[in-house]
């Protein structure tokens, strides 16, 4: 079982997997703290905006991930960016409510305090408000790296590879009774845009006779 | 057919929602959907709320175990969905629902116990000797004090649990647990945007709804909050 598992790692198209995931879900991570940070700041001196903002991030973070993912696919058609857009759509959630329940839970009488040794609204910002709602932002921002590292292996359902690829192998391996689907539509799709990287990607027929001995067993 | 036509059928569909497929497939289709992941979810919000109040409860009891549990329920929380489902496959459940009620309750149960112990603890101690002065024994503390008292926390737990299992239980479609995620997997596979579409909106709905409504409910059982907000 062990050797299986290290086998895997082993592969050829490990590594290129591997940086899928990663480039993918660090992208839409910053592409979400770049968009919900400002929003936060944004709305970060009126109560009745920052409400807007909890509500609608509270909304935004029920709407399961598989549906946004594959809400993608018919508007933005197969691949990465259409996989970014859902996956950054999922990312943004968590911070702008972290983001904006940390900076109105700063107690107002220090902010008063600030104003009243004279600095300016950008001073209280960046020396006053941001340093105490630090922690709360940064969890923000945690709960969104891992949610997003998780959903980024639903993006093989769409074409866009991922670790998620790996996994949906091993269950079609199986046979069709494990699992919902023909051929994973990452393979076929992306086989068809480059043939080159199609060959590497073929499973040997080594590993192919271990999967069904397995299924022997398990039947 | 060729992956160069499956290609072209995903991204030139001129039609993305076919009302006629809706209004053929309503009912023996899409009902059925919806009633599978309405199963799904309750039946695993309830088996996980039968392990973590118990366990929620022993921990604010026996402070000892509050870090070990909140460790395992944690790791098992950060596990991608599509990877523990197939963790289980392989590890001999059976494909079908009960592998994905079992995820399910493995996501929920960090939320709720976490919530049942904060609640627990959020119960100030004067109340507590209140109690005891008056001659409650600490089974009663328990069930007339401690538990009422922390009722709008834990329900606040099973409402982000159940927003949770909602979304979740749309992965488990692909390995046969049924529900609504089997309209978007279907829908994939055909490359039939109208059922992508009906499983992913009915999906975010059912989760909306309920959110909406278990807010409605926590607000409902802590009166001196909507005293606050009004």
């Amino acid at each position: 079982m062990l050797s299986k598992i290290m086998g895997v790692f082993a592969r050829p198209d490990f590594p290129l997997l591997l940086r899928e995931h990663v480039v993918l879900s660090a992208v839409a991570l910053l592409i979400a703290v770049a968009v919900a940070l400002p929003v936060a700041l944004l709305v970060r001196n009126t109560p009745l905006g920052a409400t807007i903002a909890i509500n609608v991030g509270n909304i935004g973070r029920a709407v399961p991930s598989l549906a946004i993912l594959a809400l993608a696919l018919p508007f933005l058609g197969i691949g990465f960016a259409s996989a970014l857009v859902a996956l950054t759509a999922l990312a943004i959630p968590p911070i702008l409510i972290n983001a904006s329940i940390g900076l109105r839970e700063v107690r107002q009488d220090i902010i008063d305090a600030a104003r009243g040794m004279g600095l300016s609204g950008g001073q209280i910002l960046t020396r006053i408000q941001l340093p105490i709602a630090a922690p709360v932002i940064f969890a923000g921002i945690r709960t969104s790296a891992v949610q997003t590292v998780a959903s980024a292996t639903l993006a093989t359902f769409i074409g866009a590879g991922g670790l998620g690829d790996l996994i949906v192998e091993g269950l079609q391996r199986r046979g069709p009774r494990y699992c919902s689907q023909g051929p994973s539509p990452s393979r076929s799709l992306r086989s068809s845009r480059s043939s080159a990287s199609a060959g590497s990607r073929g499973p040997s027929p080594r590993r192919g006779c271990r999967s069904r001995r397995r299924e022997e067993v398990v039947n | 057919m060729s992956d160069l036509a499956l290609l072209q059928d995903v991204i030139g569909e001129p039609k993305l929602i076919d009302w006629n497929w809706l209004k053929d497939n309503f009912w023996e289709y899409i009902v059925p959907a919806f009633q599978g992941h309405i199963f799904l979810s309750s039946i695993s919000i309830a088996i996980a709320l039968v392990i973590a109040l118990p366990v929620g409860i022993l921990c604010a009891r026996y402070r000892k175990a509050y870090p070990p549990v909140t460790v395992v329920t944690g790791i098992l929380y950060s596990i991608p969905s599509l990877a523990l489902f197939a963790i289980l496959v392989a590890a001999g459940v059976n494909v079908g629902p009960t592998p994905v009620i079992i995820a399910l309750v493995a996501y929920s149960l960090l939320i709720l116990i976490r919530n049942t112990v904060a609640g627990i603890d959020a119960v100030p101690p004067e109340t507590i000797d209140a109690a005891r002065g008056m001659g409650l024994t600490s089974r009663q503390i328990l069930f007339r004090v401690e538990l009422p008292l922390a009722l709008p926390i834990i329900v606040a737990g099973i409402r982000i649990a159940t927003v949770t299992i909602i979304g979740i239980a749309t992965i488990g479609a692909y390995i046969h647990g049924g529900g609504l995620g089997q309209l978007i997997f279907d829908g994939i596979n055909r490359q039939f945007p109208t059922m992508i579409i009906a499983g992913a909106v009915l999906a975010t709905a059912l989760a909306i709804f309920a959110d909406v409504v278990l807010l409605g409910l926590e607000r409902y059982l802590r009166p001196w909050a909507r005293a606050r907000r009004a």
